[in-house]
Parts: C-alpha cells; sequence; structure tokens
C-alpha cells in the first residue's frame, strides 16, 4: 500500500490540474504557474546531480536550450506536435548528459564545473551560428491556434509541464529511496571510498547525467512557444544556471522535497516581484534571499525542519 | 426597562439609517464626479541590456501622462501608467501582459523596447484584440499581419533594409566608383536583421562584398577584426552594431588607421550623450542612421519643449542626458494613442484601431501616418554624417551643425565631407 | 585572406589582450587557485573597481589607472570583510564549497544591483591620451589602449608572484593553500593567512577594473561576461600557478585575436572554451597546475 502513495498522489495532482484548466480562465495564472513548474523540474533535474551525487553543474542553460532548440528544429523541419518535441528534447539532453557522464571520469569537482561552464558557452556560439532555427536574430514562433481538450494552447503548456513536474519529483523520490540513491549519497560522501566498496561508481554517475540533462531537455522543449520566440541569450540566460543551483540549496539538496519547496518559494517569489516591486530592487532581493538562506539555512528549509521538529522530539 | 432599551435601539437605528444614506450620497456624488482612469499598460526593460534606451523612454511617456493629465485627462478622464519591468527578458514578457490584461485590465496596451520584447508579447495582445503600440522593433508584425498593429519607428514598409538603404543610395552618387564592401555587425538580433538587410540591398546595386562577418557581442578587443577589414581594403564599410561595440569599433578603426571612402551605416549607441561627449572628434566623418537630430530642417513643433523638460529631468532619473534618440518616439506613439482616443472619444479597440489606420497624426517628431502592417506608409529614416566635432563638449551636441542630414532630400541640412579621412582633419 | 603582416598583428594584439585578461584573472588565481574559494562574485568587483576608477577620473580628472591603484586598500579591506563572513559561515562549520557558490552568486547580485542603483543603466567610458592613438613598430601596430593595461597587468602579475614568493606572508600563503595543518604547526593562523590572501585577491579587482575602464565602456552586468573566462583561465593555467594563469590568460587572448582575424569573430569565443575543455580532457591539473 505505501508503494502506492506516490503513484496515487501524482496521479490526483495532476487530475487537479487538468481540472483547473477547466476552470480557471485567468492567462496570467497559467503563464505563472508555467514558470514556476519549469523551475520545479529544473531544480529537481539538478539536484541529481548536484544534490544527491555532489557534481555542481553550471551548465544548466546548455541541457535546458538544447532541448529549446531540438524542439524549435522539429517545429520547422516537421510541424511536430508537443507531446514528441517533449520526447525529443528530453533524448538530446539524455545523450549530452551521457557524453558529461563520461566526462565526469576525468573530472572531478570543481573542474566539472568549469567543464560544463565551458560546454554552455560553446553550444551557445553553436547555436548563434545555425541560422535555420534562428541564430542571432531569433525566430518568432506561433502557437497553434486550437489543441485537443483544451481550451487554448497556454492551458496545454500549462498541463504538460504539470506532468513533467509531477514525473520529475517522482522520479527523484523514485532514485532517492532506491539503490541508486545511496549509491549516489556514496559517491557524493565519498567516491574513492564507495569505489572501493564495489560501489558501480560510473554507471551511477551516467545515470545521474543522462537523467538529470534528460529532464532539464524536456523543461526546455516547451520553452519557444511559451516565449513564441527562440534566440540564445534567453535561451542560455545565467538565470536559469543560477536557479537551478539555488532553490535546491534554498529548499534542501538531500531529499526530493527540498527542490519542490525551494522552487516553489523562490519561483513565486521572482514572479511576484516582477509585477509589483518590478525595478532593479527585484535582483536585490534575489540576491539577499540567495544569502540569508544559505548562511543561516545551510541545510535548506528542509534541514531546518527537521532540526526544529527533532528538537521538539528530544 | 425593555421600553427604554427598545428607545434606545430604535435612536440608534435612527442615527444609523441617517449615517448609512449619508454615506451613500457621498459615494455616489464621489464617483460620478471623479471619472475612472484611464490605464495604459506596458512591460519596459528597466534593467538589463536594452535599459538605458528603456528607461528614458518610459520618462518621455511619464511626461507625456503628466502633460495630458495636467489639461484635464484625455476624454475627461485621467491617465495612468501601468508598468513593469521586463529586465530585458523575452520570457518574462508573457507573464506581464497576461497579466495586464487579465488580471490588471487596463484599457489599452503599449509594447516594450525591442523586437525581441515586443515578439512574446504579440500573439497575447491579438487573441484579445487590441490596439498595440510598438516601440522600435524591426518586422514584429510580418508573420501575424494584425491590423491593430502600430510601429512608431519610420523605418517604412521594409525596415530591415532601410537601415542601409540610404547608405549604399549615397554611395552610389559618388565618383569615381566605389566597388567593394565589408559587412561587420553583432551576433545579435538587430545588426543581423539589418546586415541581412544590407545584402539585399547590395545585391541590386552591384558592388561587391569583400568582408562579411560577424562577431560576438561579448568581444574585449576590436583591433583584430578591424585589421581583418582593412587587409581587405574595402571603399565602403557597412557596421550593424549596439553601444559598446560601436564604441569598441570606432576606437580601433582610428587606432589601426581604417579609413574607407565611407564608414558608418547602423551603429546603434553613436546618438548617445555619453559616447558622443567621450569620442568626440573621432565620431568626424561616420556616416550613420538616426532618427531624429536637432537640425533647422527637423523643427517639430513641440519638440524643443518636449526636449527641455525631458533634459531638466534626465539626470535625476539616471537616462541619457541629451534624448535625442527614442525618447522623443516614446512620446510621440503616446501622442498618436491620445490623438485618437480624444478623436473618436471612445476606449473601444476596434474603434481607436481602425482610427490610427485611417489618419495622419501630427506628432512631435512630425506627421505620422501608418501603412497596411503597421509600419509607417513611408520610411523617414535619416542618413547623418558627424562633422566639425571640436572636443568633448557636450553642449556642441544639443545644436545643430554636428550631425547634418544627408538624405533624405526632404531633410536635408548640410552637404557630405567626401571621403571619410577628409572629414577626420 | 592570410598574410604574414596580419599574423604578426593578430599574434600581438593577442598577447596585448592576454595581459589584461591576466590581470583579469589574477584575483582568481589566488582566491579560487590557492584558496579553492569559487567565488564567483570577483568579476563584479572588477566592474566595481571600474566604476570606481570612472568616478575618481570625473571628479578628480585621475588618470583611470593611477585611480585603480589608489582604490586597492578599500578593495582589500573589502575582501577581508567578506572572506569573514564566508569563513563564519560556511568554511568554519565545513560545508562543502558548493554552499559558498550560492553565497557568492547573491553577493553577485548584491553588488550589481548597488551599482545599477547609484549610477544607472547606462555605459560610462572615459577619455584618456593615450586611448584611440597607437605606434607602429615595424609591420605591427601597437593600439595604446590595450598596450597600456597589458604592461600594468603585467606588472601586476609579476608583483602579486614576487609578494607570494619572497614575503612572508606570500610564502605563508602558498604554505596554507599546500598543508594548512602543517602551517598551523609552525605557529602561523591559517585563518589569518586566508584572509590576507582573500583580500589580496579582492585587492587586485579595483587595478583589473580600471584597465577595463580603458579599453571599454562599462555597465554594472557585463561582470558576467567574464566569469567564464576567467575561471577558465585560472582552470587552464593550473590552480595555485600565477605564472600559470598569465600563460594561460596570453594563450586565450591570442586563440581569440586568430580566430576573430582568420576565422570569423563568431567562433572566437568558442575556441576558446573549447581549448578549455581539450585541456580539461588531457590535462585536468592544468598547464602548471601541482
Amino acid at each position: 500500500m505505501k508503494r502506492c502513495v506516490p503513484a496515487v498522489l501524482a496521479l490526483s495532482i495532476i487530475g487537479l490540474g487538468l481540472l483547473l484548466t477547466g476552470m480557471v480562465e485567468n492567462r496570467y495564472f497559467y503563464f505563472a504557474t508555467y514558470v514556476i513548474l519549469q523551475y520545479i523540474v529544473l531544480a529537481t533535474a539538478w539536484n541529481i546531480l548536484g544534490g544527491y551525487t555532489g557534481y555542481v553543474n553550471f551548465g544548466t542553460p546548455a541541457f535546458f536550450a538544447l532541448g529549446a532548440y531540438m524542439a524549435t528544429f522539429l517545429m520547422l523541419a516537421c510541424h511536430a506536435p508537443l507531446p514528441v518535441l517533449v520526447l525529443a528534447g528530453g533524448l538530446i539532453s539524455g545523450l549530452l548528459g551521457l557524453g558529461l557522464g563520461y566526462l565526469t571520469l576525468r573530472l572531478k569537482g570543481v573542474f566539472f564545473s568549469i567543464a560544463t561552464l565551458a560546454l554552455t558557452v560553446v553550444l551557445q556560439t553553436v547555436m548563434i551560428n545555425w541560422e535555420f532555427v534562428g541564430g542571432a536574430k531569433g525566430l518568432s514562433i506561433i502557437r497553434p491556434a486550437t489543441v485537443l481538450f483544451f481550451s487554448s494552447y497556454v492551458k496545454f503548456l500549462f498541463a504538460v509541464m504539470l506532468c513533467l513536474a509531477v514525473a520529475s519529483v517522482t522520479i527523484a523520490w523514485w532514485i532517492e529511496h532506491s539503490w541508486i540513491g545511496r549509491g549516489l549519497a556514496a559517491i557524493r560522501d565519498n567516491e574513492e571510498a564507495a569505489e572501493c566498496m564495489a560501489v558501480p561508481t560510473l554507471k551511477l554517475k551516467i545515470l545521474a547525467t543522462t537523467v538529470s540533462g534528460a529532464l532539464m531537455g524536456m523543461a526546455g522543449a516547451p520553452f519557444p512557444l511559451h516565449v513564441t520566440l527562440i534566440e540564445p541569450t534567453s535561451a542560455f540566460n545565467l538565470d536559469y544556471a543560477v536557479n537551478s543551483l539555488a532553490m535546491p540549496m534554498i529548499g534542501g539538496t538531500t531529499t526530493w522535497l527540498g527542490p519542490l519547496v525551494g522552487a516553489i518559494l523562490l519561483g513565486t517569489a521572482q514572479q511576484t516581484a516582477t509585477v509589483t516591486i518590478s525595478s532593479a530592487l527585484n535582483l536585490l532581493i534575489v540576491g539577499v534571499v540567495l544569502v540569508a538562506f544559505v548562511i543561516l539555512a545551510p541545510e535548506g528549509l528542509v534541514g531546518l525542519v527537521r532540526r526544529l521538529v527533532q528538537r521538539e522530539r528530544a | 426597562m425593555i421600553r427604554q432599551y427598545r428607545c434606545r435601539i430604535r435612536a440608534w437605528a435612527r442615527r444609523g439609517v441617517l449615517l448609512g444614506a449619508i454615506m451613500l450620497v457621498i459615494a455616489w456624488a464621489s464617483v460620478s464626479q471623479a471619472a475612472p482612469a484611464i490605464r495604459i499598460g506596458l512591460g519596459m526593460a528597466l534593467t538589463g541590456g536594452l535599459a538605458p534606451n528603456g528607461k528614458a523612454a518610459l520618462l518621455a511617456m511619464e511626461i507625456w501622462r503628466d502633460e495630458v493629465n495636467q489639461k484635464g485627462g484625455l476624454i475627461g478622464r485621467p491617465v495612468e501608467l501601468v508598468y513593469y519591468d521586463d529586465q530585458t527578458k523575452p520570457a518574462a514578457v508573457p507573464g506581464i501582459y497576461s497579466k495586464l490584461l487579465d488580471v490588471d485590465n487596463v484599457d489599452f496596451v503599449i509594447s516594450g523596447y525591442g523586437s525581441n520584447l515586443i515578439a512574446p508579447a504579440m500573439p497575447i495582445v491579438i487573441e484579445r484584440q487590441r490596439v498595440f503600440m510598438g516601440l522600435f522593433g524591426l518586422a514584429n508584425n510580418e508573420k501575424f499581419n494584425y491590423p491593430y498593429y502600430f510601429q512608431i519607428m519610420p523605418g517604412g514598409p521594409s525596415p530591415a533594409q532601410e537601415f542601409s538603404r540610404a547608405f549604399f543610395a549615397l554611395a552610389t552618387q559618388q565618383n569615381p566608383k566605389l566597388r567593394t564592401v565589408a559587412l561587420v555587425g553583432a551576433d545579435a538580433e538587430y545588426p543581423h536583421t539589418a546586415l541581412a538587410g544590407a545584402r539585399e540591398n547590395l545585391k541590386k546595386l552591384g558592388f561587391e562584398v569583400v568582408y562579411d562577418s560577424t562577431y560576438p557581442p561579448t568581444t574585449v578587443d576590436y583591433t583584430p577584426i578591424v585589421r581583418s577589414i582593412k587587409a581587405t581594403n574595402p571603399d565602403i564599410v557597412f557596421v550593424a552594431s549596439y553601444p559598446p561595440d560601436s564604441v569598441g569599433l570606432v576606437l580601433a578603426a582610428h587606432e589601426v588607421g581604417l579609413r574607407p571612402k565611407l564608414f558608418g551605416g547602423g551603429m546603434v549607441g553613436l546618438q548617445f550623450a555619453q559616447f558622443q561627449t567621450k569620442l568626440g572628434a573621432k565620431l568626424n566623418g561616420i556616416v550613420n542612421y538616426d532618427f531624429w537630430v536637432p537640425e533647422p530642417t527637423l523643427d517639430f513643433p513641440g519638440i524643443n519643449a518636449f526636449l527641455k523638460k525631458y533634459q531638466a529631468q534626465a539626470e535625476k532619473a539616471g537616462v541619457d542626458p541629451l534624448g535625442h534618440y527614442l525618447p522623443p518616439w516614446a512620446y510621440a506613439m503616446m501622442q498618436v494613442l491620445g490623438q485618437a482616443i480624444e478623436a473618436t472619444k471612445s476606449t473601444d479597440q476596434k474603434t481607436v484601431g481602425d482610427y490610427i489606420h485611417a489618419n495622419a497624426f501630427d506628432t512631435i517628431v512630425g506627421k505620422v501616418k501608418f501603412g497596411a502592417n503597421g509600419e509607417w506608409e513611408k520610411a523617414r529614416m535619416l542618413l547623418v554624417q558627424y562633422q566639425h566635432i571640436k572636443d568633448n563638449d557636450l553642449s556642441q551636441f544639443a545644436g545643430p551643425g554636428k550631425r547634418v542630414v544627408l538624405l533624405p532630400e526632404e531633410w536635408k541640412s548640410g552637404t557630405l565631407i567626401y571621403p571619410y579621412a577628409e572629414a577626420l582633419k | 585572406m592570410f598574410s604574414f603582416e596580419l599574423l604578426l598583428n593578430a599574434v600581438t594584439a593577442g598577447l596585448l589582450l592576454g595581459g589584461f585578461y591576466a590581470a583579469v584573472s589574477l584575483g582568481i588565481s589566488v582566491t579560487f587557485g590557492l584558496l579553492e574559494v569559487a567565488n564567483i562574485a570577483h568579476p563584479v568587483f572588477i566592474i566595481a573597481g571600474a566604476y570606481g576608477a570612472y568616478a575618481l577620473n570625473t571628479a578628480l580628472a585621475l588618470d583611470p589607472i593611477l585611480a585603480g591603484l589608489l582604490l586597492t586598500p578599500i578593495f582589500y579591506g573589502l575582501g577581508v570583510v567578506i572572506y569573514r563572513i564566508y569563513y563564519v559561515s560556511f568554511e568554519q562549520r565545513g560545508e562543502q564549497s558548493l554552499r559558498g557558490l550560492v553565497f557568492f552568486f547573491g553577493l553577485m547580485f548584491i553588488v550589481e544591483v548597488s551599482l545599477l542603483l547609484v549610477y544607472g543603466v547606462d555605459y560610462r567610458m572615459i577619455e584618456t591620451s593615450y586611448i584611440g592613438s597607437s605606434v607602429l613598430i615595424g609591420p605591427i601596430g601597437i593600439s595604446l589602449r590595450l598596450f597600456v593595461p597589458f604592461v600594468v597587468g603585467l606588472i601586476l602579475t609579476l608583483a602579486v608572484y614576487l609578494f607570494l614568493a619572497k614575503t612572508f606572508y606570500g610564502k605563508a600563503i602558498m604554505g596554507v593553500s599546500q598543508d594548512s595543518l602543517a602551517l598551523r604547526l609552525m605557529g602561523a593562523d591559517p585563518v589569518q593567512i586566508k584572509t590576507i590572501a582573500f583580500g589580496l585577491g579582492i585587492g587586485t579587482a579595483s587595478l583589473a577594473g580600471a584597465l577595463l575602464l580603458v579599453i571599454a565602456p562599462v555597465e554594472p552586468s557585463i561582470g558576467r561576461e567574464y566569469i567564464g573566462r576567467v575561471f577558465a583561465i585560472t582552470v587552464l593555467g593550473g590552480m595555485g600557478s600565477i605564472g600559470g594563469t598569465l600563460v594561460a590568460a596570453l594563450i586565450l587572448g591570442v586563440a581569440e585575436s586568430l580566430t576573430a582575424t582568420f576565422s570569423g569573430p563568431s567562433w572566437a569565443l568558442a575556441v576558446s572554451f573549447g581549448l578549455l575543455l581539450l585541456a580539461l580532457a588531457v590535462r585536468p591539473a592544468g598547464l602548471f597546475g601541482r
């Protein structure tokens, strides 16, 4: 019975979301929550590699944008529908993740992070020079006017991203509670010791990078349809790198709950600030929140809550 | 006892009803006297790469709003600007415009600054069939052909080519005949579009392209690029660049000694006061595009009064002190919308939209008339040359004589100093 | 379109640019290469240094490089304060440097916004006697706007190198990066040494910022463009090697310049980072790393 709980929970959340699309007409709701859901996917995906395994990935924009550009390419080449785009984005970013996994053989710690940074720059330059998907100029994408089951395409995007968010959190939950998660934690704590204990470190690392990359690519695939514009600067924006790092930090990196909490909190704060304070102060708030959280709640909110609960029990 | 209570209750009830009635009368009176504001919503780049222009544009719009409200508002209603910072991020635009339309319920929407910040808003405004005033975007309506989009940039029916058309037309007028062209620009939206337009123009004119490359906007040193341009010995050098690279290229050109017969083209940023003062005489001879310059042929009614107001507030707002580039156009865009609302006495989108299509408007940048797809019916981009700039004094740029208009003939205010090297003496 | 003259000029321009890159990366070489503190915020301090130089240049007509030099003690103090906060919050608790990363990201945003609020969003540039002119040595043209930062960058690198190699505190810094326990046994306080080192790293930012201001206009957010470059140069050169940083900076500058001259500037950045990836794959410790 206990095993069924997450599946039931996941399905009921999706069901609730679908119900919502029937009732709420306010498009701002869909646009804003889409962004938060997207960050849930990105933060959870990042955490599989960063929090569980201990390899800090600075290259979230590379995987995200690769998914977005793959989707653009397929839309232009064969007018593929969104589910196909999402799968394709996941596939190609997963392949990139696979390559990155082999890179971890040579590079550990901060060298790995620098390599992901370099990867982002190289990929961005490639996209700038690929005229078919817009190049440096960018390409304007037109959302389909109608879609099955939903009264507007924006609702469809929301529903797709909701499914992705639920799926990614479920995958993270499952990894954490399985032998894979234990192996990744062993790698994070001490990779050499894990090797000595016959933990299949390479296989696990490759799994982590591939899954992480694939999820990020899937989050990126609907991006051109969300913004109706694909261009390199916004697809490869530093925001994605910072947020996918900061959200798990704020929430807590050791569990599946941390990135979820962090994404909802920081994402909502950013969305709210955009339409309220709306000025340079936005960035100041993000900076202050990051610094404050990281100093005062080093294990994230989840860790903080856990400690409070333990103190109450004791 | 109970009778006393009943009396007291009745007394209080009577007072309550009287109070309620008075409040109702006051509320009704105040509602009927204070007309609801006309709310105009927009997202604007207040931070990020396009912020220098974005903030200046917003200041111009606020000046317009204050002037209109002082005169009693539009059709008797005060005007309110509802704006959010889009941080020069296209990804933020859908959220902002859906909030403006669905939550804030603004009466009219206008765009942010720049093609990539206008594009994400198009589907949203089109879905709700809203009038959409555009502030300096290239070809945003090309794919949609939406009837209620209006672009205040005077690019005419084919704006991408307009940036270079006059420049190359000037080149063909020179004797002895010029033959070779070098094209260079940044890897970004506007420069790529302008260069594509330039190539289109060149095809018809028979020039030979000897250099055609783009550079990353994060380039630090432009000397290698300028040197390889010089190595091809071009007669003409056409540049499509953004502010930091425009400056870098001008400096590098001087250091390397790049002296084509004609130099300039579509360099954004040379119109900014900060760069004009610091580059000073190094700007002499450059033939560049512009939209409005303080020349006697462009002395439209109201422009100087506006600039005075703007310049008085510019320093405090932290924006370009002269305000010659974007602010007059942001103000003119609001003038068009305001005049349309006043003339039709309505805030209905279709009524106002049809009116804007059908009429010409008198603004501080002259007569404005829109064509079929929302662009200007007739282009009015200027080709100017920087001349006789002496030192680094800002005030010399406030008046005529330093940026003379060469084309179109209608607005010409001076003659070309040719070749480029002549102007540097 | 190849000519020997073009090649010579491209290499020269690349070397000049590399000298500037070395000045910019020096701080990271110290704080990250030696102390392994991933100070992502270093580029924004360089921008702050550029603005400081701009302010002094506008107010007192000071040469920007002189201004940068004068501001060094202030930036040193800033570095000391920041390291104290960092140490108390992170290193003392034995946290991973991962959390320090987020701290520095937050710091980067805070400094960037402060600059925005004070100076606004407009670009700032300066004008000096050596900007815009160049000297000719045979077929090679040297623009002073890049030559002066190159020379200053070299001097700065040499100064830091000598400090680390010859002075007591310098040697202590090298010691603490190699074996802090042994250092403690020798009677020096590693925390104090690291504080000095971090202050030194940030201290270089003001002069590097002044050099940046000489080369190109600045505005608060351009620091982000340098994050990749400075870490790439430090890692390529080898962690803990100041000389390695200089060599890596020169290599990167020349690579960018050659690509820009001969095969299309669009790919210049990709070539640099591609080189880095290659270097990491072949020799992760960098060129001169321990």
